[in-house]
């Protein structure tokens, strides 16, 4: 049941970039994908800055395969999901047991709330097809029938910690011997549906977000997809390409403090980061980089924060938050931050947090504020807390 | 693994009645709706109050489940579900949309994601457990059993496994244009008596308790859960379901009991047709969807049903016109299918 499982392949995008190279490249050069709104209709555009994938639904099809009146949260999905498999080369062995397990927070709901605009105007009005993908299922399904993945499609959504928990069922599938590889992440897309969600919890910045600064004032969305491919060990020792990393550990624990809120302490996010220490059996001591939750809300910040304090201190890793790039892209978001922790590990480089001014008083250590390269990096953590109290935290070790 | 206890709130009296079935509720619309227990006995009012009704329904079955199995905190918290909470979700996309997103209540958006049962449950019983949900359709419950079998080989002794699904006044005026129900609505004790297209809409929770223990108060064990996808034909389901059968290392015969997903719809019951002639032909069988008629997660009721049965070892008379059955339950399968896609089987067996 401890079997190891190595990470194959990486495939995302996100307001930083179509693909892993561009979003590397983007990460290299302190530019951020926050922007004011260009391809979600809504009355926020030009009030709430986002991060939008810079494609428009048209040309997402081109790049996605699917047509362009599908679900926009489909085709970024798709987009990323086919890059980690074809980047992991697992397509080249014969008769592997695969599966996908996807995570979403809205599914279809892009068109769903178009659909709501005629039938709030009547019941026997709106288009019935624009409904096709509302239920979070029906998106993991359509990418699994395009990649042509059967034995095993699943869909988690644990609000903001979903793609983490994604990841973590993915992996147990393997060490299970249920499969041999999996496509294992998730995705989200822009809605007015969430972006309206979250300005009624008046934790969205009106400016580009700063987390864990000390005057931080809440949140930017962004949309994308983030996928890695996970592999037994007996899958790995037969890929061309040996695997960089390994998922070495993962916990889901409970903050059970508040329906959104999490607790002062930050006891749900201690409980993820020790119970994800103690499967890798490693020590605080032997993270290298931490890629924080960092949503820059004052609640979610002073919570990790105070979480991280008591778990590492006095000797801190490095850390920064890749929100500050991408936004928070809810569903998706610890898909695309596993893949930038498993290009950190890969490429030795270690992310900025960006626009970090004040450090945050009560906390005792400051997270990083430049790129770096030459990074010798073995261990790194990735946090990712949500709704619900759902705290999940992974860590990635170098092979 | 073993069911320790199981609790469920459906369109019959289920709720702390596991033998229900000496009366079958009728309805004569095509619209079943859950017969709620008084809240105010289960869950704080103060805490019911902000509440949707499936919150509700499903964090009463939870408390009812825990309770029987006398658990506190269970090691894991695991739900399925494939709409969610579409009240809230219905809520809060209308006052977006009639409020030209203007500033809008967050109540009914914080609500409306689909983790707010588990974590609902997770903050009722300060449970810092694992706790996830699964959102994958029709077999979203057998997404959260396969996901409790891995737990209790992981070492975690008691996990809480919950089925939900709701329909609302607005999915249902959906659903219903896509064609899914019966023109004209007829009674749910005749829907299988004629030959036409739609079945009736369902909906329900069910929890149960299980564990890795064995102990005589058990209701059932459950051995084996699998899912299969868009079979090519009929042979394909056959072959998957034998394959099943042979992992198990069973025979079909061993089976006592069949419990079949049947919904009324012709074409969708001419597999379950097809099925009894070519694989289950003399294995005594019912249906489940004439007493919580159709919906993604309905196995989750099948099951808290067949583990039931086994338990007391007795079918009751409305599901067993005649008496032709067994009169001694130990092995029991269930067989849903949702519109062809998603296939899954659960089979049970006396403890």
């Amino acid at each position: 049941m401890n079997a190891a499982v190595f990470v194959a392949g990486a495939g995302v995008i996100s307001g930083i970039g179509n693909n892993v190279s561009e979003c590397l490249s983007a990460l290299g050069s302190s530019t951020a994908g926050i922007d004011r709104i260009k391809y979600l209709r809504t009355n926020h555009q030009g009030l709430l800055p986002a991060s939008e994938v810079r494609l428009s639904n048209t040309e997402l099809a081109l790049l996605s395969g699917f047509s362009s009146s599908t679900s926009r949260n489909v085709m970024l999905s798709m987009i990323a999901a086919k890059e980690a498999l074809d980047g992991s080369g697992i397509n080249n062995l014969p008769a592997l047991r695969t599966g996908i397990v996807s995570a979403t927070t809205i599914g279809g709901m892009d068109k769903t709330e178009n659909f709501f605009i005629d039938f709030a105007a009547g019941r026997s009005k709106g288009r019935l097809r624009d409904l096709i993908y509302h239920e979070c299922g029906n998106v993991t399904v359509a990418v699994a029938e395009k990649l042509g993945i059967k034995h095993h499609v699943s869909t988690i959504s644990t609000a903001c910690s979903s793609s983490a928990n994604a990841i973590m069922y993915g992996a147990r599938l393997i060490k299970h011997n249920i499969l041999d590889a999996v496509i294992a992440g998730g995705t989200d897309a822009l809605t007015r549906f969430t972006l309206n969600g979250f300005n009624t919890l008046l934790i969205l910045d009106e400016q580009y977000c700063r987390p864990f600064d000390e005057n931080r004032r809440g949140l930017n969305l962004g949309e994308g997809a983030g996928y890695i491919v996970l592999v037994s060990e007996r899958v790995a020792a037969a890929l061309k390409n040996n695997p960089d990393c390994s998922l070495s550990g993962y916990c889901n624990f409970n903050d059970a403090y508040h329906q959104t809120a999490s607790s002062p302490n930050g006891d749900g996010p201690y409980g993820a980061m020790m119970g994800a220490l103690q499967m890798s059996g490693l020590q605080p001591k032997d993270i290298d980089y931490i890629n924080l939750h960092g949503t820059g809300t004052q609640n979610n910040d002073s919570s990790e924060g105070a979480a991280i304090k008591r778990l590492f201190g006095p000797y801190y890793p490095k850390m920064s938050s890749t929100k500050t790039f991408t936004g928070h892209t809810l569903g998706a978001s610890a898909g695309i931050e596993a893949v930038f922790s498993a290009m950190a590990i890969k490429e030795g480089i270690v992310y900025p947090n960006l626009r970090l001014q004040t450090p945050m008083a009560e906390l005792p250590f400051v997270p990083e504020t430049s790129f770096s390269r030459n990074q010798e990096l073995k261990h790194v953590l990735s946090n990712s807390f949500g709704f619900g109290g759902n705290c999940s935290s992974l860590i990635f070790s170098k092979n | 693994m073993y069911i320790r206890s199981a609790a469920s709130i459906s369109p019959q009296k289920t709720f702390n009645n596991p033998l229900f079935f000496g009366e079958v509720v009728e309805y004569a619309g095509n619209r079943l709706s859950c017969i709620e227990p008084d809240y105010n006995e289960i869950i704080d009012p103060k805490l019911t109050r902000r509440m949707s009704r499936i919150i509700k329904m499903s964090v009463a079955s939870a408390l009812a489940c825990l309770n029987e199995a006398e658990i506190a905190k269970p090691k894991a918290i695991v739900t399925g579900t494939a709409y969610g909470c579409l009240e809230d979700t219905g809520t809060f996309l209308t006052n977006m949309v009639e409020q030209d997103e203007e500033p809008l209540s967050p109540v009914a958006f914080v609500q409306s994601t689909h983790n707010t049962i588990g974590a609902q449950i997770a903050l009722l019983l300060k449970c810092n457990s694992y706790n996830n949900t699964f959102v994958n359709g029709s077999i979203s419950f057998e997404n959260a059993l396969l996901d409790a079998m891995m737990l209790l080989a992981e070492n975690v002794d008691t996990v809480l496994v919950g089925g939900m699904d709701e329909i609302t006044d607005m999915s249902y005026a959906i659903l219903n244009r896509t064609g899914l129900y019966k023109r004209p609505p007829g009674s749910n004790l005749h829907l299988f008596k004629s030959a036409s297209k739609g079945t009736i809409a369902g909906e329900g929770d069910a929890f149960f308790l299980l564990s890795d223990t064995a102990s005589k108060n058990n209701l059932a064990c459950i051995d084996a859960v699998s899912t299969f996808y868009k079979p090519a034909d009929i042979a394909e389901t056959s072959r998957l379901i034998e394959s099943f059968f042979a992992a198990q290392s069973i025979k079909i015969n061993d089976i006592d009991l069949l419990i079949t997903g049947n919904n009324g719809d012709t074409k969708n019951d001419e597999i379950y047709l097809q099925l009894k002639q070519l694989l289950f032909d003399g294995i005594p069988s019912i249906n489940y969807k004439n007493l919580c008629g159709e919906y993604p997660v309905s196995t989750s009721f099948a099951l808290w049903m067949g583990a039931n049965i086994i338990k007391s070892n007795y079918i009751p008379e409305p599901l067993n016109p005649g008496g032709g059955l067994k009169d001694k339950i130990r092995r029991v399968l269930i067989y849903n299918h949702y519109q062809n896609i998603h296939h899954s089987l659960i089979l049970i067996s006396s403890c």
